[in-house]
């Protein structure tokens, strides 16, 4: 069915997501926290930044990573300088481009599930003996962990899809960077790549209903769960 | 080892003051019509308010005191708090609610062990379940119990029959006068029947 070059691309599109979520994972769910309890100045901009990627143009963010991520940007320099990390034109730098897009979509179902958290149980927590800390991870984290699955394999889903961002600041490097997105663009190019594209489209509509369908199903459970707080 | 009790607070344009002391084995009802503030002295005495002014002493321990800048926070003031709408863990069965605060209390703390308080409110059969799938009744017992594990000072009981019919009542009024006559506990009991008061042989504070 596929060949192996194919399934070289879909699982080095696997690959760059699972990484971008796993590593986005407890940044958005803190920022989430943050939007959905959090009182501080600046509360309405840091909503607004967080949701950016969701609006401006992925062109514009990839051109802003490969300012700031490039070879003479800021934070390229550092990590090369620190640590020996290349993300230029790299697998992981098209992991930082898809973690980027798929932030804002992970934080607003984390904040729902947040939002959804009974703080009257919070309360009864404390009076049980447990601490602040302890209340979140006996009590506040399970409560909205429906609602964090289901953000990160929604964010997964769009990391799969990732295109503009990713291709402006990694480019179109076959085996790199090239992942189920760009490589549907490839072909388009080729003379004859009808088929290729086709299969891999199919493929990119299938992983896609099947996030989906998860995320959605998990959300639902998250709020069954949440919802009665009063226990009778 | 008396709870002693005096709390000012501004809540919604609204004055709540109340001042009394809760005496072991001695029910103490806290009474008046509602929305006169009867939640809001629990919610202070259990550290979930902070009231404007005051002082809140249990045994000669200070949990809050506004002249000192003392404020316990609920979670060292050992207050058995049973809330009106209960508030069980409802991802959590039966028995990981009722040993929620006990697995954190040290050894020496404890005054009670799972198993006694299990056969004292008759949950035994429960214990595999989840709380939505509980009677009033039942669901009420087990939120009793969690409280009773957390080897409280005190019990705080906010409107403990308002969520059963009648017949149940009976019971969880047993209960009550148990933890009373052989915990020796003092009890702060929050109610706006005067029944209840008279069954209970309560000290009466009233609020307006």
């Amino acid at each position: 069915m596929l060949s192996s070059e194919e399934w070289g691309i879909v699982a080095l599109s696997l690959k760059v997501s699972l990484v971008a979520i796993l590593l986005t994972l407890p940044i958005a769910y803190g920022l989430a926290w943050q939007l959905a309890r959090g009182r501080f100045p600046g509360k309405v901009l840091l909503d607004a930044l967080v949701h950016l990627p969701l609006v401006v143009p992925p062109v514009v963010t990839g051109w802003l990573l490969l300012i700031l991520f490039g070879a003479n940007g800021p934070v390229g320099r550092w990590l090369e300088a620190a640590f020996g990390i290349t993300v230029m034109f790299r697998w992981t730098g098209a992991a930082l481009a898809s973690a980027i897009m798929a932030l804002p979509l992970m934080v607003r179902a984390m904040r729902l599930s947040i939002e959804g958290v009974d703080r009257r149980l919070e309360a009864a927590a404390r009076t049980l003996g447990a601490g602040p800390w302890q209340t979140f991870r006996s009590v506040s984290l399970p409560l909205s962990l429906p609602g964090v699955l289901a953000g990160a394999v929604l964010g997964f889903a769009r990391s799969l899809g990732e295109f503009g961002a990713t291709i402006t600041f990694v480019s179109n490097i076959p085996g790199e960077t090239r992942t189920l997105p760009l490589a549907i663009y490839a072909a388009l190019q080729l003379p004859g790549g009808d088929a290729m594209v086709a299969r891999l489209a199919g493929i990119s509509i299938a992983l896609s209903l099947l996030a989906l369908i998860l995320s959605e199903s998990l959300a639902r459970r998250g709020h069954r769960h949440a919802g009665g707080g009063d226990g009778a | 080892m008396a709870l002693e009790v005096d709390v000012r607070l501004i809540r919604r344009g609204r004055a709540i003051a109340a001042r009394f002391t809760v005496e072991p084995a001695q029910i103490t009802a806290l009474f008046g019509p509602s929305g006169v503030g009867k939640t809001s002295v629990l919610d202070m005495v259990a550290g979930l308010v902070r009231p404007d002014a005051g002082r809140i002493a249990m045994d000669g321990t200070v949990l809050f005191d506004s002249a000192a800048g003392v404020d316990c926070p609920p979670e060292h003031r050992r207050c058995g708090y049973v809330f009106q709408d209960l508030r069980l863990f409802p991802h959590r069965r039966v028995r990981d609610n009722l040993l929620f605060a006990w697995r954190r209390l040290p050894p020496s703390a404890r005054w009670m062990t799972p198993d006694e308080a299990i056969g004292f409110l008759g949950v035994g059969h429960l214990l595999d379940r989840l709380p939505a799938t509980l009677s009033g009744g039942e669901a009420q017992r087990v939120a009793i119990g969690r409280a009773l594990l957390s080897a409280p000072r005190f019990l705080a009981l906010d409107e403990p029959l308002s969520s059963l019919d009648l017949g149940r009542r009976d019971g969880i009024l047993a209960v009550i006068e148990r933890i009373r006559d052989e915990l020796r506990l003092p009890v702060l009991y929050v109610t706006h029947d005067p029944a209840e008061i008279s069954r209970l042989q309560a000290r009466v504070i009233e609020l307006a």
